[in-house]
């Protein structure tokens, strides 16, 4: 233990959440059951019965009365959040637009997963990408330490940014992993996140507010643009609570993680859990001289482009791991990049590639073949996909 | 405009002259000892009540999407349980929904099943009538036997909507709530009784409200008291209550007046009058009857 109250600890991801939602202390959690994210809020139902809560916790009869019920609570003003997973987050779907719309700083783990049909309760990104357009700030998390900061980090950005945060951890890699991680006291993330004290709210009975009225032609593209400058404006906010969670923390934050890449010729971009056994791949490769590299992305949406575009400069080639398809064009990181690099008036190689879908394993030896790939100039504009079977 | 009736709801809202429900709102709202948030689903009451920048809600109010009206009162309901807790909301506040019969019998039923299992101290208000409204007239769980909708049109080969109504009474009075009450628009004092005893139940308080459409029932708009009145006096729409279980009839009468008098008023069951829908007209008033003998015998 290196610097005064701080603890270390053996949580999976799940646990290491419902740790940080525990010190954050909402007024009001609405939760349904979904493996992988179920264990959050068992967790937090223990918290509650042993007395360690006051969180008003609604057991609701679906996802999509979970964030319904997020809504009302938040525009009521008190602080809100929830858990999901997968099909869960599907079924939200609807009602994420209306809660980012109403601007309702609702906070949602989410223990990523792959979507039906087939059913698989296993990890991947297709529920998150999927909800990527809704107005939510999304913040991914590598492993159970990242979880853990980054429920703490979103309380406070939603509430800055008047901006629903998703933050986002691989389910099972992470969400049933159990890691060795650094904890906060409780009275440090209590004055991290602050009082939540919105403008406007239901329950302020002396100056009533209509919350969600009906916009025509004359104004909805109006509300629109707004809360897409909001979001422009999340960018910097984020860099700003990350910068002083890390002053708390000791623990390195940013909009990416940018790992051997100063002098790196092929990089890989991902997000998630494999940027562990990615960098593993990276060390190992730069003692036989070969200059790879990894930039991991931690927040997603908003999209940090100048900033992932400007450590990329010198990159000769880059391959983009994803753990979601977007259908019938590449997947979403991909498309992104390659709008930065155009933007930028940069053409370099990229390599788009689709990995691990529904939990399937992947291994340090698939992350070195991507890296020999882009030095060998074994390069396509299809997308690749790792470990499928012929 | 009466600066005390309209002192939640505002004149100057756009429902059509001759709806039931700005009488219903104020009716049932004017009741509340405490002040009052309000949650409404996506429908007319929604759309005419506040077209941006305006809004006839001089009471706190949110409006999120159809279906989750109940589940989103739920979370206003516990907020403020959580903040009064803190000390930061002094008040007693008392929390309604209103959401129309598509709302509620149909696209809202599980979330209004969830808040009512969960026991949040609500009052919510199903403004029934029979149909998609909003959307111009689609037929809805409570639609009624006969009727004519534009997804239940008389044709050759059609009678108008084949299915009875929903009973959402006693779907409601099964999740063991202590004050459920059928009520009608042209019955203002019953009805403001029951939104008084509604408000004052602890925990979830359901109302359902007859609620003449002037547009899509097709009447004239000087009409729709007259006509909601003749849905009780035919037995159509009977006034009860439920209370911990028991069921109580608040108005009835030796002689209920034909069906046909009420029927005969709308647009919607016209082509039962004429001689090829005889069959469809007597199964009407059987289904009426019926209904009204299965009431009071609950009653005993």
């Amino acid at each position: 233990m290196s610097q005064n109250n701080k603890n270390r600890i053996a949580l999976t991801g799940g646990a290491a959440a419902a740790e940080a939602l525990k010190q954050i202390e909402p007024d009001v959690m609405a939760v349904y059951p979904i493996t992988p994210q179920t264990t959050i809020i068992e967790a937090y139902a223990k918290f509650k019965a042993d007395g360690e809560v006051a969180t008003e916790v609604i057991e609701v009869e679906s996802e999509h009365s979970a964030i319904s019920a997020c809504v009302g609570s938040s525009a009521a003003g008190a602080r809100t959040v929830t858990a999901t997973s997968s099909q869960g987050l599907a079924l939200m779907n609807e009602i994420l637009y209306i809660a980012s719309g109403m601007r309702l700083p609702i906070l949602m783990v989410v223990s990523a997963r792959a979507l039906s049909a087939p059913i698989n309760i296993h990890g991947d990104h297709s529920d998150v990408m999927g909800a990527r357009d809704a107005g939510w700030i999304q913040i991914f998390s590598e492993n159970a330490q990242e979880m853990y900061d980054n429920t703490i980090i979103g309380m406070k950005l939603a509430e800055k940014t008047k901006l629903p945060v998703m933050a986002i951890m691989d389910g099972f890699n992470t969400s049933h992993s159990v890691e060795n991680l650094e904890i906060l006291s409780k009275e440090q993330v209590q004055k991290f996140v602050g009082e939540f004290a919105p403008e406007k709210y239901l329950l302020d009975v002396e100056h009533p507010v209509t919350f969600g009225p009906l916009a025509l032609q004359n104004s909805y593209f109006e509300f629109k643009v707004q809360q897409e400058e909001a979001m422009g404006k999340a960018t910097r906010e984020y860099l700003k609570i990350a910068k002083e969670f890390e002053k708390l923390s000791g623990r390195k934050k940013d909009f990416f993680e940018a790992y051997k890449l100063e002098d790196a010729e092929q990089v890989i971009i991902l997000a998630g859990s494999t940027a562990g056994t990615t960098k593993d791949v990276v060390d190992k490769m730069r003692k036989h001289d070969k200059k790879v590299g990894l930039l991991k992305i931690n927040l997603f949406r908003p999209f940090p482009l100048k900033e992932i575009i400007a450590v990329l400069k010198d990159v000769k080639s880059i391959a983009v791991m994803e753990r979601a398809i977007s259908s019938g064009t590449y997947p979403p990181i991909y498309n992104d990049i390659v709008n930065g690099l155009y933007q930028a008036g940069e053409n370099k190689n990229i390599q788009s590639i689709v990995y691990s879908l529904g939990g399937r394993d992947i291994f340090a030896k698939d992350i070195e073949k991507v890296f020999e790939d882009l030095i060998n100039d074994k390069i396509t504009k299809e997308i690749k996909y790792i470990g499928i079977k012929e | 405009m009466n600066k005390e009736l309209a002192k939640n709801f505002a004149s100057g809202h756009s429902a059509c002259a001759g709806c039931g429900f700005p009488a219903i709102v104020r009716a049932i709202l004017n009741e509340s000892p405490d002040p009052v948030v309000v949650s409404n689903a996506t429908g007319c009451l929604e759309v005419t009540s506040t077209l941006y920048p305006y809004t006839a809600w001089k009471t706190p109010y949110i409006h999120s999407a159809f279906e989750n009206a109940s589940a989103t009162i739920s979370g206003v309901e516990r907020a403020h349980k959580a903040l009064r807790k803190k000390g930061k909301v002094p008040k007693k506040i008392k929390f309604v929904v209103f959401g129309g019969d598509g709302g509620t019998y149909d696209i809202g039923l599980q979330s209004l099943s969830g808040a009512l299992e969960r026991g949040h101290d609500f009052v919510y208000v199903v403004y029934d009538n029979g149909g998609y409204m909003n959307t111009g007239n689609q037929r809805s769980s409570a639609t009624p036997y006969g009727a004519n909708t534009e997804t239940t049109p008389v044709g050759k080969e059609s009678f108008g909507k084949v299915e009875m109504r929903k009973n959402l009474m006693e779907i409601v009075n099964a999740h063991h709530i202590k004050y459920a009450a059928q009520a009608n628009v042209a019955y203002l004092n019953d009805l403001k009784k029951k939104a008084k005893k509604a408000f004052e139940t602890e925990g979830p308080a359901f109302l359902s409200v007859f609620s003449p459409c002037t547009n899509n029932w097709k009447f004239p708009t000087s009409q729709y008291v007259n006509i909601a009145k003749l849905a009780t006096e035919t037995n159509f729409w009977p006034l009860f209550e439920i209370e911990d279980g028991k069921y109580k009839i608040n108005w009835a009468t030796e002689k209920p007046k034909p069906v046909e008098e009420f029927l005969q008023t709308q647009g919607r069951f016209k082509h039962l009058f004429s001689e090829k829908y005889k069959p469809t007209l007597e199964e009407v008033k059987k289904i009426v009857q019926d209904e009204w003998k299965k009431l009071v015998d609950k009653t005993e």
